[in-house]
């Protein structure tokens, strides 16, 4: 693509996601409650849609509020920076064959530094908004990101060997024969559990855990700033479907259709599955969080990685 | 831990069964629920056959409020019958408990099946006796209690009430 075709699809990528992250707020809330036996918002505008626009009204118009308490610069920094990490992520996602905005060799890692950064927003929310809450909820973002950063790393190393390369385009194209969520279904399984823990969704949503911790570490933002956190946090979780999808499903690989409606209707089918989880399991408790995580999850990431390894080598040998 | 997860998938799969249930809700405005004929709503002072009103101002629904919602002044009038001078219900207090009604010993003060009371004022919650006082006999449609009561009013001395006898003399032996 030329650079100006690239800054094109670039800005529209951008409202695409932010559009679509928008869109997942009202969509969730419908098929939650669906899956709760009730409606979810279903006044507004046909099938209640508009409640996208209304709940938009509604935060902008509201009072930016900076706690006095609080450390100012930091605390309006905060949730820019998830928002910039998350779209920052978006650009090596290949949509389709032609349609990137940047085909880095290094592009998982790239992906991985992203929704690493994002924990600097908690945690510098947590931490600004000095409140007792909103520590806690930073400090237990910072853990929990930091205990499944490493095997969300681990679970994806096997999709490397096979594919042999660090550029999510070659990876995809490396799924033309068969979709890499069958020889590492056990990576599958691990990174979706460290994808739901990364963007701190339900169940995992120990950060902000309302029940607990009135709203963790968001607890002090209100209007414009706590828009961005959800926002940030939606886009994640897109994100997140992106990357299952591109890594384990084929990306945009499909027959019949095109590209792009392919590689959409399974970031579709991811989300739903994530709103799934959502719907059905409970949070654990914080230890039984850490516990997972480092008992049971990396151990498994390691693992894979060992038999992946193996077989890779041999049949390396034989070929 | 296989225990757990296969227990998780169990719970996903049994949610997502629930794709094809119907939804609980009823949606309010457009689609009214359905209320009991003895559903405890908004208070009404109801009148006898005759269409004169029920209510003697005996004070015992005030006394067996609950939350003190209810506030009424005895009055008597020429006849010797008496009545309230002023009945006034707070609704942003009652509970709809219907205790009133059961302590009524006329029937006068009965629970309807309408819940629709709001109101942007507060003020206009608290209902006067005019609010209150409807035409019609609400649920008992034959009860008029002077005809059943054994007090004398103008137009009724005492044994001229349904079911009673003319009162016995008790000195009559003493002749």
């Amino acid at each position: 693509m030329s650079e100006l075709g690239t800054m094109v699809f670039g800005l529209v990528l951008i409202l695409a996601a932010v559009g679509g992250a928008a869109l997942v707020t009202w969509f969730e809330r419908r098929l939650l409650g669906i899956w709760q036996d009730r409606y979810g918002p279903n006044r507004l505008g046909p099938f209640g849609v508009l409640q996208v626009a209304a709940d938009m009204i509604k935060l902008l118009t509201k009072h930016d509020w900076v706690p006095p308490f609080s450390d100012k610069m930091v605390f309006i920094f905060a949730p820019t920076a998830i928002v910039v990490a998350m779209l920052l992520g978006f650009t090596v996602v290949p949509f389709g064959p032609d349609l990137y905005v940047i085909d880095l060799n290094i592009g998982l890692l790239f992906f991985l530094s992203m929704t690493s950064l994002a924990v600097y927003s908690v945690l510098l929310a947590g931490l600004a908004s000095n409140n007792k809450y909103a520590l806690l909820g930073g400090l237990r973002s910072a853990a929990q990101m930091v205990s499944y950063e490493v095997f969300m790393g681990l679970s994806l190393m096997g999709v490397v060997m096979l594919s042999g390369s660090f550029s999510l385009l070659d990876i995809v194209e490396a799924q033309r024969d068969q979709w890499f969520c069958i020889p590492q279904f056990l990576g599958l399984y691990v990174f979706l559990i460290a994808g739901v823990a990364e963007s701190h969704r339900l169940p995992f949503d120990l950060p902000e855990a309302e029940h607990e911790l009135t709203a963790g570490f968001h607890t002090e933002y209100g209007g414009m700033k706590f828009a961005m956190f959800m926002l940030g946090e939606y886009l994640g979780l897109i994100l997140i479907s992106c990357m299952i999808v591109t890594l384990f499903f084929g990306g945009w690989l499909g027959p019949w259709l095109p590209p792009l409606l392919w590689f959409c209707i399974k970031v579709f089918i991811v989300i739903c599955f994530f709103i799934l989880l959502r719907a059905a399991i409970p949070r654990p408790r914080y230890d039984q969080l850490m516990s997972l995580g480092w008992k049971y999850m990396l151990p498994l990431a390691l693992f894979n990685l060992v038999v992946t390894a193996v077989i890779a080598l041999a049949m390396q040998g034989q070929g | 831990m296989f225990k757990s997860l296969t227990s998780q998938l169990q719970t996903m799969w049994t949610i997502l069964q629930h794709t094809f249930t119907k939804a609980e809700t009823v949606q309010y405005p457009e689609e009214m629920p359905y209320l009991a004929p003895r559903y405890r709503g908004r208070i009404v002072l109801t009148n006898d056959p005759d269409g004169d009103e029920r209510c003697v101002a005996c004070n015992l629904c005030a006394v067996a409020c609950p939350v003190d919602c209810i506030a009424l002044q005895q009055g008597v009038r020429d006849d010797g019958r008496w009545y309230p001078q002023f009945f006034r219900i707070n609704f942003s207090r009652c509970i709809m408990c219907g205790m009133c009604e059961e302590a009524c010993p006329t029937n006068a003060i009965q629970l309807t099946p309408d819940f629709e009371m709001c109101e942007y004022d507060r003020q206009s919650m608290v209902y006067e006796k005019e609010h209150l006082q409807i035409k019609g006999t609400g649920k008992y449609h034959d009860y008029n209690f002077y005809r059943v009561a054994g007090l004398a009013i103008a137009g009724k001395d005492k044994g001229e009430a349904q079911n009673e006898s003319k009162p016995i003399d008790i000195k009559d032996l003493l002749q």
